[in-house]
């Protein structure tokens, strides 16, 4: 054990830090089998020879240890978040019971299927409410993350050409896309092109065309996009797109400002995913987990992974691995169930009218935020935005040197998550703000207030933004050492105690 | 119209009002104006109505009530997801809003709380896998694996890595699916007689274009590989090492790093992981230092801050998708970051004492019921050697058709080993000759009494087949 | 940091590289600006000694903590020595990008090449017009 710091300091000390030989929470139930002792159950060669250091500490030192680590935390029910792109809306209680339900929560996914028909249930009507949502034929739940459910639409882009004999190469994407897109495309074995936006900030139709011959697999759009905007060009896109023999796949994290207002197998898209810890309110944690199911059109249904759920006459549910073009699994057993239980509890309760006044609100939101901060940015795309919408925070670093980063740091001091920053790409200096539908009117005002007070103090004392935070527990942190000399878990001493 | 049905939205039609007046927009709708007609949805989506938070408890609670949990009976199903008791500490913590609703911590100064976990989580795993690097965490260990065999590949520059026909054939299948496009081409190395892999035919498998060899500890059918010579002979192939580990028997288990392991992925639900139908579970990939630029995921670093004090950061942020997009190490961005903190919740609990002791005790009960088992005629080990929490038995009759006269009598029998790897395209050419085999899994929660209650209906069961020594019924 | 200076003797390549050529053999490194533009280094991946190098083409890559940029030959070489203090201390690159920061010494195998480098004066324009 490092011993604690002096009454007044901060206790920073990692749990191992607080451990003290022969100290634990733990309890068991007494062997009622013979007690055989380890080494007659596990030769020397197989068995443990040196203890893992675990912490040794006391329940409720367990419990002040990990209350005080969520006291430098922030979450949603702390106060606003409007990183742009996330959605970082709301999450309900209510599907916190739900999930937790041991009818859920309980049940081993090999477990006859016949013990399990209120999950499969729940599942298939699930995707039935996702191909609703986006305007398309089956879905596939076994997506774990947004990321996951692009490879996986990818590798269904692949299966599809291959199916017909061909095997284009290259996927494009805009110049906007998220990280994931590109580094999805290539571990499904695709070359990614990128191509620039217009003016207007959608796709550049004429750079788009010379990209579209039979080389071309497909198409990875947003839309709206990561600049906040609908690409008025959506159905042009997709008959090119097609006609050029290729598939088009939309990334939902933007769906927030679409629900119930348009749909992306209207638009033309084949295969579409979202990411219900997003759109569909399940919690982050703090990285995850998430989910990412995917909806596809009818022609790439033979080629979903396996288990499809499915339902015969009777009303029986059951699993259906006998799918010969299926691309395969993409991850053990069915999906992240337990977040699932989630989204679909929130779709239950929102119905058409409370998913539509998700995006409709979304929007309104995010242009009266536009409207509170137009004046202090560059905004590029002038105008109404959607869900979110990008400001660049040029004008304060021609005339102060405050960047985007510095406004961040310092809303940190508001109280307020900062928006997302340098993303997307093309834009400099960028702040990507989504407040999202669930925030009040005096939480918009609150932010916007936030951001007017930075701008101000970048013309009086820009010294403090580039010093801020002042009031967080940590103030900037050296991120260069932490990746020149990489300390990526805990120090031990020969005696097998932490040290710092 | 009375009745209100859940709205997350606090604004009043007065604040709607209010606010399209600041916008300049005489209604809602005007905001849409930019999706073109033809694509806008004008009727309403094909839903159920919306419901009051009292109803939609009550629909999930009747879709519940439609499952029978493993609680309600004597459960010995594993395979991957075991049925381990989860302290109330854990919940307790992972229910805090803080770290439930937090984001990414991309702002490192208002996320330390995340930040320290990850780094606390990520040393239990280095402590448990005795390799030198954990990431901060993956979805399961059947994305892992692939991960972990396009890492190989990407370190070696070969193409092939050969997979021991003991790893959980959906960890098998997934990495098969995962790398169709891009990856090393994967090779099956049967298992010997002794349900272990077969080390002459590993042998001969590898060659200058094997990346990796992959063996499951304990394996698929809960048998111990000799991780120390499979290490041995891929080194000297010039190949690494991945061995697929469950986190939880490395209380008893020697630790694959010792053993000569480059690569240790797997599953740690079983450490504060409700079974929840197999998902979200927590995959888990540790490496040596040697690889620590390639590793896939997230990484908590410590640092200072300007003040010098202690702080901890995501680092080496470079390997990963938002910066290098395309050359990225791979696509992961949202992971299990909750399902982690929950497992480093239970190890904290359980402590180093507290995790031995477990171990020891499903030890016990799993080579405790595995000598009741075989005392039933006709039937045999499928694994020679020791067990520690999952045991394999060859059955003189389909298992599935055991598994299936057991539930009346109140049990979960076990997994049948052929239906696994039948139903899936990758391991379905050596189900046929698993049609018999019986996985059982033996936690801490099964009590003496259920062991031999179970032992006595399992002989009954088979005793009530057509006697037949081929094995085979109708 | 170094204030932005571009040494008269050194000769630029418009991938913003030097090189600073010593008989047979040229010495490496990134310009003012380069090293500016990627902030605080804190990685360098540099090639092998016995390894051959292109003109034009990328021999590693250098990261900051944010982002990642490769690292383009001036000239055509064969790798003679690699700056191996640039493991412990890559922040040599940001703090004197054409002394202690160097990145490589190539044994020439094209100096032809040398003549289509530019020269301090041209290079600063170059950047005045970018």
């Amino acid at each position: 054990m490092i011993a604690p710091p002096l009454p007044g300091e901060p206790d920073r000390r990692t749990i191992y830090e607080k451990s003290c030989c022969g100290r634990g929470a733990w309890s068991l139930p007494a062997a009622d089998v013979p007690e055989v002792p380890l080494e007659e159950l596990i030769p020397e060669g197989l068995r443990r020879s040196c203890a893992p250091r675990l912490p040794e500490v006391g329940e409720i030192d367990l419990l002040r240890h990990f209350t005080g680590l969520s006291a430098l935390n922030f979450g949603v029910e702390s106060g606003s978040y409007p990183l742009g792109s996330c959605t970082m809306k709301y999450n309900p209680k209510v599907n916190e019971v739900t999930a937790r339900l041991e009818g859920f929560s309980g049940l081993h996914p090999y477990q006859p299927e016949a013990l399990v028909q209120g999950a499969l249930e729940l599942l298939y009507e699930l995707e039935r409410y996702l191909a609703e949502i986006a305007g398309l034929a089956r879905a596939t739940l076994q997506p774990a993350a947004g990321a996951h459910g692009e490879l996986t639409g990818l590798l269904l882009i692949r299966a599809h050409h291959l199916a017909q004999g061909r095997d284009p190469r290259r996927i494009v994407i805009p110049d906007t896309a998220h990280g994931t897109n590109p580094a999805s495309v290539v571990m499904a074995g695709y070359e990614p092109a990128a191509v620039p936006s217009d003016a207007a900030g959608g796709v550049d139709l004429e750079a788009l065309q010379l990209l579209l011959d039979d080389d071309l697999a497909g198409l990875m759009l947003t839309n709206p996009n990561t600049l906040g905007v609908f690409d008025p060009n959506i159905a042009a896109i997709a008959r090119l797109v097609h006609e050029a023999g290729g598939l088009l796949y939309y990334d939902g994290a933007n769906s927030n400002a679409v629900l119930g207002v348009s749909r992306p197998g209207d638009m033309g898209f084949d295969i579409v995913h979202f990411n219900t810890h997003k759109t569909f309110s399940t919690p982050h944690g703090g990285g995850g987990p998430g989910a990412g199911p995917i909806v596809v059109r009818d022609i790439l249904v033979p080629h979903l992974p396996v288990p499809v759920i499915e339902r015969r006459d009777d009303g029986c549910y059951f699993l259906d691995y006998d799918r010969p073009d299926s691309i395969g699994k993409m991850r053990t057993y069915y999906g992240n169930v337990g977040v699932l239980v989630r989204a679909y509890t929130y779709i239950r309760a929102l119905g058409p009218e409370g998913l539509k006044r998700v995006s409709e609100t979304a929007v309104l939101n995010a242009n009266y935020v536009l409207e509170g901060v137009r004046d202090l940015f560059d905004v590029p795309y002038p105008g109404r935005c959607m869900h979110e919408f990008v400001a660049s925070a040029t004008p304060l670093k021609e005339k102060s040197g405050v960047r985007a980063l510095d406004v961040a740091k310092r809303l940190l001091d508001y109280d307020v998550h900062p928006p997302t920053t340098y993303f997307p790409l093309i834009v400099d200096e960028a702040l990507m703000i989504e407040p999202t539908e669930t925030e009040s009117r005096e939480d918009l005002d609150k932010l916007i207030a936030a951001f007017r007070r930075i701008a101000q103090e970048a013309e009086t004392d820009a010294d403090v933004l580039r010093q801020a935070p002042l009031t967080m527990p940590v103030r900037r942190l050296d991120e260069a050492g932490a990746a020149r000399h990489p300390v990526l878990h805990q120090r031990f001493d020969d005696d097998g105690e932490a040290c710092s | 119209m009375s009745g209100r049905s859940v709205d997350y939205v606090p604004h009043s039609a007065d604040d709607v009002r209010a606010m399209l007046d600041v916008v300049g927009a005489s209604s809602v709708d005007e905001l849409f104006a930019a999706v073109p007609e033809a694509v806008r949805r004008r009727e309403p989506l094909a839903l159920p109505a919306g419901l009051s938070e009292a109803e939609v408890a009550g629909d999930l609670r009747r879709l519940a009530a439609r499952n029978t949990p493993a609680s309600a009976l004597v459960s010995f199903l594993g395979a991957g997801i075991y049925d381990h008791f989860v302290p109330a500490v854990v919940d307790a913590v992972v229910s805090r809003s803080e770290f439930l609703t937090a984001y990414t911590p991309y702002q490192p100064e208002r996320s330390q709380g995340v930040l320290q976990s990850i780094f606390e989580y990520q040393t239990a795993i280095c402590e448990l896998t005795g390799l030198d690097v954990s990431n901060a965490s993956m979805y399961d260990a059947g994305t892992a694996l692939a991960e972990a065999s396009v890492l190989a590949g990407a370190q070696t520059r070969r193409g092939t890595v050969l997979l021991s026909a003991g790893v959980h054939p959906e960890y098998r299948q997934v990495l098969v699916t995962e790398t169709a496009g891009n990856g090393p081409r994967p090779q099956v190395v049967p298992l010997a007689a002794d349900g272990l892999t077969d080390a002459d035919a590993l042998q001969a498998a590898l060659g200058d274009d094997t990346a990796a060899v992959v063996v499951q500890q304990p394996n698929f059918f809960g048998g111990l590989e000799d991780v120390a010579a499979a290490a041995a002979v891929a080194h000297q192939a010039g190949a690494l090492l991945v061995v697929v580990a469950d986190p939880l028997t490395l209380g008893v288990l020697e630790a694959p790093g010792r053993l000569g392991a480059d690569i240790a992925v797997g599953e740690a639900q079983a450490f504060g992981g409700a079974m929840s139908f197999g998902g979200p579970g927590l995959g888990y990939m540790a490496v040596t230092q040697a690889l620590m630029r390639r590793i896939p995921g997230r990484l908590v670093g410590e640092t200072v801050d300007l003040d010098g004090r202690r702080g901890f950061v995501l680092t080496l942020q470079t390997r990963e998708q938002h910066i290098r997009r395309e050359k990225a190490a791979s696509n992961i961005c949202s992971n299990h970051a909750l399902n982690a903190l929950a497992a480093l919740v239970h190890l904290t609990w359980l402590g180093r004492e507290g995790l031995a002791e477990l171990g020891l005790l499903c030890a016990r009960k799993t080579q405790y019921l595995r000598g009741r088992l075989l005392e039933v005629p006709g039937v045999n080990a499928f694994t020679a050697g020791p067990v520690v929490r999952e045991l394999a038995l060859r059955l003189p009759l389909p298992a599935a058709q055991l598994v299936e006269r057991l539930v009346p009598a109140g049990f979960l029998a076990g997994v049948p080993a052929g239906l696994v790897a039948g139903r899936l395209p990758a391991t379905a050419a050596e189900a046929a000759a698993l049609d018999d085999v019986l996985l059982v899994a033996v936690t801490e929660k099964r009590t003496r009494p259920e062991l031999d209650a179970f032992a006595d209906a399992f002989a009954a069961a088979l005793g009530a087949s057509p006697s037949s020594t081929s094995g085979v019924t109708t | 940091m170094a204030d932005e200076s571009y040494p008269q003797e050194l000769h630029y390549h418009k991938e913003h590289d030097w090189a600073r050529v010593e008989g047979e053999d040229a010495v490496f490194g990134i310009t003012w600006f380069a090293q500016d533009a990627l902030g605080e280094i804190v990685y360098a991946e540099l090639p092998e000694v016995g390894a051959s190098v292109t003109e034009g083409a990328t021999y590693g890559e250098l990261e900051s903590v944010k982002a990642v940029s490769e690292i383009f030959a001036p000239l055509s070489g064969e790798v003679v020595e690699v700056n191996d203090a640039l493991q412990d201390e890559p922040q040599r690159v940001n703090e004197d990008c054409y002394g202690e920061g160097w990145l490589i010494r190539v044994r020439l195998t094209a100096p032809g090449q040398i003549g289509e480098l530019m020269d301090a004066d041209a290079y600063r324009a170059f950047l005045e017009e970018a």
